[in-house]
């Protein structure tokens, strides 16, 4: 048995854990949030150069050819370092649907100013509040011309590529939607950034009026390809989410560690020690969970479904965990705009939501148990 | 990263597998396969002596105790074939609870410590499964404190003379040997009066009273020493050395990898899929009833492949990461949790615990009044998160009001 990453994938690891720790201080998410722009140029270009945008692209389309699991390590690592920067939307989404669902021409013409860094793009399904059921979706493409509103949009605001969830024909059901490109930098679009929880990840709302949409895959298969999409991108955020919970714990722990009260460090309280240790029980499990999904995502096993749900659930409550209990440990100073905690809390909760809620991941977790469990 | 064997881990898994499958005492499976909290139930067949048949047969065929020496009667595997053999026995590998404590740590502690002469008479029949040892630590004054047990021993002559008493000893009505621990020097620090014995638990002026558990069953004992006296020759290490002596035998139980404690998860989704709730609505189907469920199949899942990532350390010759110290801390609050939910979920027939009456044969009424001693036997959750916080994550200690000061001016009450 090995179930374990390979050697070099883990030097792959330590070398985007080196690269990011020099180009990606908290200083650099904080100075998103804080306003210098939708994200950081600088470090999008470094990570496109060194060829993590590309990993998991083939190289007939400019990327490394290499695969899910080296994509895997490079997500952790993003998570690690809070990195404000558009890697989700344009590479674990949208160079995914790509290369699920692209015709060739669609692939050429994208594929490799994604993975060079020019290109950014993101998915616009969601149409406001109640999360992504087919009945909510109303935007339509006719005649190749996209209508309706889409938001929140993760990285709209930036994007020069979505991919969007809309109806080839009107109606509610899932049969009605198709998946379409739409060159961002065209006519007919209008966008505005929205106030979120965390800004260093900038979210705006799109909205279409007679935009250009070209479909990509099969009419009708709209549906079912996000399902998938979203599937394979719930696992390498799952990674992000894994590298979250664990520097929000090593935060904690040095905080403990280093903060005097009573006399005595506070990590040698049990109340603090137990709080600790609970986190990395938390983290631990997301991490085993994140194995499995790794395993299913580079293996295209049967088992993917429950594995994205699986990693997905255990990943957002452990970052969810590690992040609001990094902030209690801090205590007051926890609570100041100054200390970095809440940079953490913020992607925490954000990461949580943006592939869906826990609401909605659990119900697919049972479904997926059940169909299993039936066949 | 995958789950298969090497070549060499495969040629040894078919092997085994080839043996149990001509071996095994398939006429137990049936009852083997269900077995869950309380004793085996064999349909009138005697448990220890099925227990005992089984482990002979592996002995002589070299497939018991698989990584103690071949001299002392093991099979000098590996870690990973142990773990190999553990996958492959499968439901037979309840047979072996009576084992458990003498091979997995007795054994080892006597293997480390104890003259070559004893090792030779002791261990084999130990492996074979003809003598039983159990481990008597505990102690009404010492169990998450371990080291403030007041069990004495005094020299006499060439002997040692044991009195008081010891709690929570597993199987020590039906052991022939125990391993004691004993404090020698009560002027000296909690850790540093102690010595480690092995006597029969027959010697004379030792007694042994089962303990009538919340729950009804009977697993453990006290043990009274009134006057027993010993030969120095069954001291293991040095006198006054005692602490050092068990941590071999905490050590070892540490090391026992398995593939993972279980949640408690599948049978709580088994349940929930065909029960109706008071609406008329499946419980699966439940919102509430779902997010609990997702959340004991992620702990169960996470348990499942931590422990597959020992194994593949076991697998590459490594010794494994600290992960899997979570296992028994996650496994033992889902149980009780479980538990508790799935006779919510039965109304107010979930108070029924007669087995031919309520749910699943009563199996969550008697894992409720099971699983607290989960959470506490082989290491509280409190102790479990101390050694998640210190060993793992490097916190300091907490203070301790005892420390150096010698045993017998430590306050008690």
């Amino acid at each position: 048995m090995d179930f374990e990453f390979s050697a070099e994938q883990l030097q792959l690891r330590n070398e985007a854990r080196r690269y990011l720790a020099d180009k990606c201080p908290t200083t650099v998410p904080r100075a998103v949030l804080e306003g210098a722009g939708s994200y950081d140029k600088g470090l999008w270009q470094g990570l496109a150069e060194m060829g993590f945008l590309g990993a998991a692209i083939p190289e007939e389309y400019g990327g490394l050819g290499l695969g899910y699991l080296e994509l895997c390590v490079i997500a952790e690592e993003l998570g690690r370092a809070i990195a404000p920067v558009p890697v989700s939307s344009s590479i674990f989404l949208v160079a995914e649907i790509l290369k699920a669902a692209g015709t060739e021409a669609q692939k050429q013409a994208w594929l490799p100013r994604l993975a060079s860094g020019e290109v950014i793009g993101t998915l616009a399904a969601i149409e406001g509040m109640g999360g992504g059921r087919p009945s909510t979706l109303k935007a339509q493409v006719s005649g190749g011309v996209l209508t309706g509103d889409k938001s929140p949009v993760l990285d709209g605001d930036i994007a020069s590529l979505a991919v969007v969830l809309a109806r080839h024909a009107p109606g509610r059901d899932e049969a009605g939607l198709s998946l379409y490109l739409v060159d961002l930098s065209g006519p007919g679009i209008e966008r505005t950034v929205l106030d979120t929880i965390d800004p260093s990840r900038s979210q705006a709302s799109l909205s279409f009026k007679g935009a250009k949409a070209e479909r990509i895959g099969a009419e009708g298969e709209g549906w079912r390809l996000y399902e998938e999409a979203l599937d394979r991108a719930a696992i390498l955020t799952g990674f992000e989410q894994i590298g979250g919970a664990d520097r929000a714990l090593e935060m904690a722990r040095d905080y403990a560690l280093q903060r005097f009260a009573f006399g005595r460090a506070i990590g040698s309280f049990q109340a603090i020690k137990h709080m600790l240790a609970d986190m990395y029980v938390s983290a631990t499990l997301a991490r085993s969970n994140g194995y499995f999904g790794a395993y299913a995502l580079s293996t295209g096993s049967a088992d993917l479904g429950e594995a994205a749900a699986t990693v997905r659930v255990s990943a957002t409550k452990a970052f969810q965990h590690c992040a609001k209990n990094n902030i209690q440990v801090h205590g007051g100073m926890g609570f100041t705009w100054a200390m970095d905690c809440h940079l953490f809390y913020r992607r925490s909760n954000l990461l949580a939501l943006t592939l869906g809620g826990q609401n909605e991941w659990e119900d697919k977790l049972i479904d997926r148990l059940r169909a299993k469990n039936a066949a | 990263m995958n789950f298969d064997d090497t070549p060499q881990e495969a040629a040894f898994r078919a092997e085994a597998r080839a043996w149990i499958s001509a071996n095994g005492p398939r006429h137990l499976l049936p009852h083997l396969e269900k077995a869950g909290f309380g004793g085996l139930e064999l349909d009138g067949l005697d448990p220890m002596q099925e227990a005992k048949a089984w482990q002979k047969k592996k002995y002589e065929a070299g497939w018991a105790c698989l990584h103690w020496p071949k001299a002392y009667g093991g099979r000098g595997a590996t870690p990973i074939e142990r773990v190999i053999w553990g996958q492959e026995e499968g439901a037979y590998g309840a047979l072996s609870g009576t084992f458990i404590i003498g091979h997995g740590m007795c054994g080892p502690t006597v293997m480390d410590w104890a003259d070559e002469d004893t090792k030779t008479k002791r261990l084999p029949p130990l492996a074979s499964g003809e003598e039983i040892w159990c481990q008597l630590f505990s102690e009404p004054a010492g169990g998450s404190d371990l080291a403030g047990l007041r069990t004495k021993a005094e020299k006499d002559g060439d002997d040692w003379v044991i009195n008081g008493q010891k709690i929570w000893t597993s199987g020590a009505h039906y052991s022939q040997y125990g391993i004691v621990i004993t404090r020698t020097d009560p002027d000296a620090p909690k850790h540093k009066g102690l010595t480690m014995f092995y006597l029969r638990m027959d010697t004379p002026g030792v007694r042994i009273v089962p303990i009538k558990q919340a729950n009804g069953q009977s697993g453990f004992n006290e043990v009274y020493f009134d006057n027993v006296r010993i030969p120095d020759s069954q001291r293991l290490g040095a006198v006054n050395d005692g602490w050092k002596v068990s941590l071999t035998t905490l050590m070892n139980e540490r090391l026992s990898i398995g593939s993972g404690m279980s949640a408690g998860f599948p049978d709580i989704f088994e349940f929930c899929k065909d029960l109706e709730l008071s609406d008329g609505s499946l419980a699966i189907n439940d919102r509430g009833v779902r997010s609990k469920l997702a959340d004991w199949a992620c702990r169960q899942s996470g348990l499942k492949y931590t422990g597959m990532r020992a194994i593949s350390a076991l697998s590459r010759g490594e010794t494994p990461g600290p992960e899997n110290s979570i296992g028994k801390l996650v496994a033992g609050s889902s149980l009780q949790e479980i538990a508790m939910f799935a006779l919510d979920l039965q109304g107010q027939a979930g108070v029924i615990a007669d087995p031919k009456l309520a749910a699943m044969g009563a199996k969550f009424q008697a894992q409720l009044m099971r699983s607290p001693a989960t959470r506490v036997e082989g290491g509280t959750d409190e102790i479990l998160r101390n050694i998640i916080g210190e060993r793992v994550l490097g916190l300091p200690e907490d203070m301790r009001a005892d420390k150096g000061l010698p045993f017998n001016k430590i306050p008690t009450a």
